[in-house]
């Protein structure tokens, strides 16, 4: 906008307030309908105990076991489709015999659980390390340069899957199982140590050359402090680069967390989870290829729905689009 | 250089013909279309420069692209018609255009480094221009012409093979000149050609561009925001407001006497160096005003106690090392420059691009550490500091910047900008600080109501009232100004020129004001100093500065000016 000659310059008169964010996104109709996916995990997330109850139905018993009739000696359900009936809606667990659609909800809320938790985490961190190292500058930059380095060459995948028995056999009695949290602090923190950077270094380029912008010369020629400059009058500015950044986080760690899982060094039984589901579905596809289907099916949905909404946003808040 | 002859238009069919030329731009998803460009007519004879004058968002850049077509088609409607010797150009297929860009119609714009290629020699992206043209011309005959080219624009052929960023500003404008008019083209567009450069080199080029012009026959349209620069150069004088034309006539007869209102404030607002100092300037709310703003009566010698004073300060950036003696030579932005400013005196500091006059003014701003010499602040030693005499200084010397649209954080409202300094240097609480803020805004010509706004609900100048505004907050003795009005148009720049007086005379601030614009400077300063390549050339009194100069450095500056 530095510009002295654009058309785009606004006149004397100022123009009508700018729409919200959100009816930008849902002005867009991808947007629109993504956002609606999104939504309505979220919704069946929350509510997956309510539907449950009203379903008459737990993720966890073994119906298959307890009721005759209803699975093979294989394992396999008797019923075609994997079981599909208006007893068991999206059929049975082949082996366990456990009801697919209370699965496949409690198992949305491990994902968005650990997802939200790791996005939330690290874009505090990247903000913390981002903002205050490209403020900053100097030896503080350059320290920092060589640890984003070092750590984006660490191989994640096998750290995890590296320490994931060690923290067990550390902190966890060997006789008790591992207690969920336990996993899912693990996960978390796994995610949060490496998902950080890629933010911290895009905010530090941007604050940089904000930092040498006018409005920031004027505030600290005025007296302000650094605290005052970092949080009034950079932050704001990199506010729309932020929730671009946690809306594209969420959908990597959903997948992430499900090829983890589907790996066995993610979320273990008898928590719900899809990458487990998506797991054990390809063991037994040749037998019944639909208890794939609806782990896959769900995944797809919803990291696709994320994304989508990802880009949304990332259009609502371009200034070039919103002109 | 002297306005051409008017050619007798009649005898030879107009070169460029355009008929109710209208660019509407669709508006962001679905919105109403934006016009930028309303039924716009206007003839060019072969040989003929006209220019093309108006305000930011007139649409006169719109224009000149419209001319080649250079607009997305997805989102622009061109209509009306534009015939470049005969050929219509408004609908014409791709191939047909390309064939026309570059070849019979070339374009120059303001930003020569980013309209050169980084990466190729100068005289390559010549050569290549030329063969795009004319496919059947071999590699040594591009080359040639290249050569010769950029010969004419005062380049030698021994430079050919450098890179765009080897060259200063005003030799990549000429390379960009050379290039547009490498295949003779019919039509020259000139989009700000010599807005970016300083005022000297400006002339230079522009006295180029007309040379080569009458050499070629080339018809020109001289897109500028600058009267002054269209006064020396244009046959005839197109002004634009809006999109719509406002006037138009050969140039001496618009500039001796402009017939609408709107072309008499442009004109009378352009400050040119015979100006009464310190009187008020024309708007176009106000085109002939008559008030004298107060002077400060002239300090007999010395005062009793400068306000500020920098003895013998320097700027060495540390330079890059260099193969041959590996040792770093610094880089002198600032070398020994000695400055005072008294108690409500106004101070100008003139310079080129270049000249360390932005670095100095950061220095007593305390943006920036000397790294030697010497700096007092009312009898104290400020070149270091401490903590108390900062806070002082951070509330008593305040920054105007040059752009308005940078020097405003984007995410917060008016009352949150103007609330910084009151919260950082008054004891007021928050209901006091809005008070305050409100009596600000009021002080510089804006409503209370605009608060809660956003800078980028402001225009240019109103956004350029706000800095002022918070520059103005905690009562400060000294306002460094660092080209306050040099971003924006000149109709906007009387106005705040206008402000920038009145608030001096009823508040008594001293200024220290930057400048390259040497008529500003003569209407606005008490005493000017002038600066080159990080030296002090010369201080002195306004009258004697401008009336008798006493270095060949000022002489040259002054010359410059058109």
């Amino acid at each position: 906008m530095a510009a002295l000659d654009t058309v785009a310059v606004t006149g004397p008169v100022p123009g009508p307030a700018e729409p919200s964010l959100l009816r930008r996104v849902v002005h867009d109709r991808v947007g629109a309908a993504a956002l609606a996916v999104v939504l309505l995990f979220l919704l069946l997330a929350l509510a997956a105990p309510l539907i449950a109850a009203l379903y008459g139905k737990n993720p966890v018993e073994h119906y298959g076991q307890n009721t005759p009739g209803l699975l093979s000696d294989g394992g396999v359900p008797m019923l075609p489709n994997g079981g599909i009936s208006g007893e068991f809606w999206f059929g049975l667990e082949p082996g366990l015999g456990r009801d697919v659609l209370t699965q496949l909800l409690y198992g949305i809320r491990t994902s968005l659980l650990i997802a939200f938790a790791a996005a939330g985490v690290t874009t505090a961190l990247g903000v913390l390390a981002g903002v205050a190292v490209g403020y900053l500058g100097g030896i503080a930059d350059r320290l920092f340069g060589f640890l984003a380095n070092v750590l984006l060459a660490f191989p994640t995948l096998l750290l995890l899957l590296a320490i994931s028995p060690v923290i067990q056999s550390r902190l966890v009695d060997p006789n008790a199982a591992e207690p969920d949290w336990m996993q899912f602090l693990v996960l978390v923190l796994v995610f949060s140590a490496f998902g950080w950077i890629p933010l911290a270094l895009s905010l530090r380029a941007t604050v940089r050359s904000l930092r040498e912008r006018d409005f920031v010369q004027s505030a600290r020629a005025q007296g302000a402090s650094r605290f005052h400059v970092v949080v009034r009058e950079l932050l704001p500015n990199v506010r729309s680069q932020l929730l671009v950044h946690a809306t594209m986080a969420v959908p990597a760690f959903v997948a992430s967390e499900a090829a983890l899982s589907f790996l066995g060094v993610g979320v273990t039984e008898p928590v719900p989870d899809w990458g487990r589901m998506i797991s054990r579905g390809s063991e037994v596809f040749r037998s019944d290829p639909t208890y794939l289907v609806f782990p896959g099916v769900a995944l797809l949905l919803f990291v696709l729905a994320f994304n989508l909404l990802g880009d949304a946003v990332r259009d609502a808040l371009d200034p070039r689009r919103a002109r | 250089m002297k306005p051409l002859e008017s050619r007798n238009a009649a005898e030879t069919e107009p070169v460029l013909s355009v008929r109710d030329l209208t660019v509407e731009f669709a508006g962001p998803r679905g919105g109403a279309p934006t016009t930028a460009v309303r039924g716009l007519s206007f003839d060019l004879a072969a040989g003929e420069v006209l220019g093309l004058v108006g305000e930011s968002g007139s649409g006169k850049s719109t224009v000149g692209l419209a001319l080649l077509s250079l607009h997305d088609p997805r989102t622009t409607r061109v209509t009306g018609s534009i015939r470049l010797a005969g050929r219509e150009l408004v609908g014409a297929a791709e191939s047909e255009l390309r064939a026309v860009r570059g070849a019979r119609a070339a374009l120059v714009f303001q930003d020569a480094l980013t309209s050169l290629s980084p990466f190729h020699g100068v005289g390559a992206q010549l050569a290549e221009a030329y063969r795009l043209h004319h496919p059947r011309a071999g590699r040594a005959e591009a080359r040639r012409r290249a050569a010769a080219m950029l010969d004419r624009v005062g380049i030698p052929a021994a430079r050919l093979r450098d890179h765009p960023h080897q060259f200063s500003g005003g030799m990549r404008q000429r390379v960009m000149i050379a290039m547009a008019l490498m295949n003779d083209p019919q039509l020259l567009v000139a989009d700000e050609p010599t807005t970016a450069l300083d005022a000297r080199v400006q002339r230079q080029v522009l006295d180029l561009l007309g040379e080569l012009q009458r050499e070629h026959g080339t018809a020109v349209l001289l897109v500028s925001h600058d009267l002054g620069v269209v006064a020396g150069t244009a046959d005839r004088t197109l002004v634009l407001r809006d999109g719509a034309e406002v006037e138009s006539a050969p140039t001496a007869e618009l500039l001796a006497a402009p017939r609408r209102p709107y072309t008499r404030a442009l004109v009378g607002a352009a400050l040119r160096l015979d100006s009464v100092p310190g009187s008020a300037l024309p708007t176009v709310d106000e085109p002939s005003p008559a008030r004298l703003f107060a002077r400060r009566p002239k300090a007999a010698g010395r005062p009793e106690r400068w306000l500020m004073e920098a003895e013998e300060l320097s700027v060495h950036f540390p330079g890059r090392r260099r193969l041959p003696a590996l040792r770093a030579e610094s880089v002198r932005a600032v070398d020994g420059v000695g400055l005072r400013i008294a108690p409500g005196e106004t101070l100008g500091l003139v310079g080129e691009s270049g000249s360390g006059k932005s670095t100095t003014s950061r220095v007593l701003a305390g943006l920036q550490r000397p790294t030697g010499g010497r700096l007092r602040y009312d009898g104290q030693d400020a070149t270091r500091p401490d903590r108390e005499l900062r806070r002082r200084l951070s509330r008593e010397v305040q920054l105007v910047f040059q752009d308005p649209y940078a020097s405003l954080n984007p995410r917060r409202t008016v009352a949150q900008t103007l609330d910084t300094p009151l919260r950082l240097h008054t004891p007021l609480d928050a209901a006091q600080r809005r008070e305050r803020a409100a009596e600000l805004l009021d002080q510089v010509g804006l409503p209370a109501a605009h608060l809660d706004r956003y800078p980028h609900e402001f225009s240019g100048g109103q956004r350029q009232r706000i800095g002022i505004a918070r520059a103005l907050a905690p009562e400060p003795r000294l306002i460094i100004a660092d080209e306050p009005v040099s971003a924006l148009d000149v109709s906007v720049q009387a106005q705040v020129l206008n402000l920038l007086m009145e608030l001096r005379e009823r508040l008594g601030v001293a200024f220290l004001f930057v400048s390259h614009d040497l008529a500003v400077v003569r209407h606005f300063c008490d005493r000017v100093a002038v600066m080159h390549r990080g030296r002090l050339v010369e201080l002195t009194d306004r009258e004697q500065l401008f009336e008798a100069p006493h270095t060949e450095y000022t002489r040259e500056l002054l010359a410059a000016r058109h």
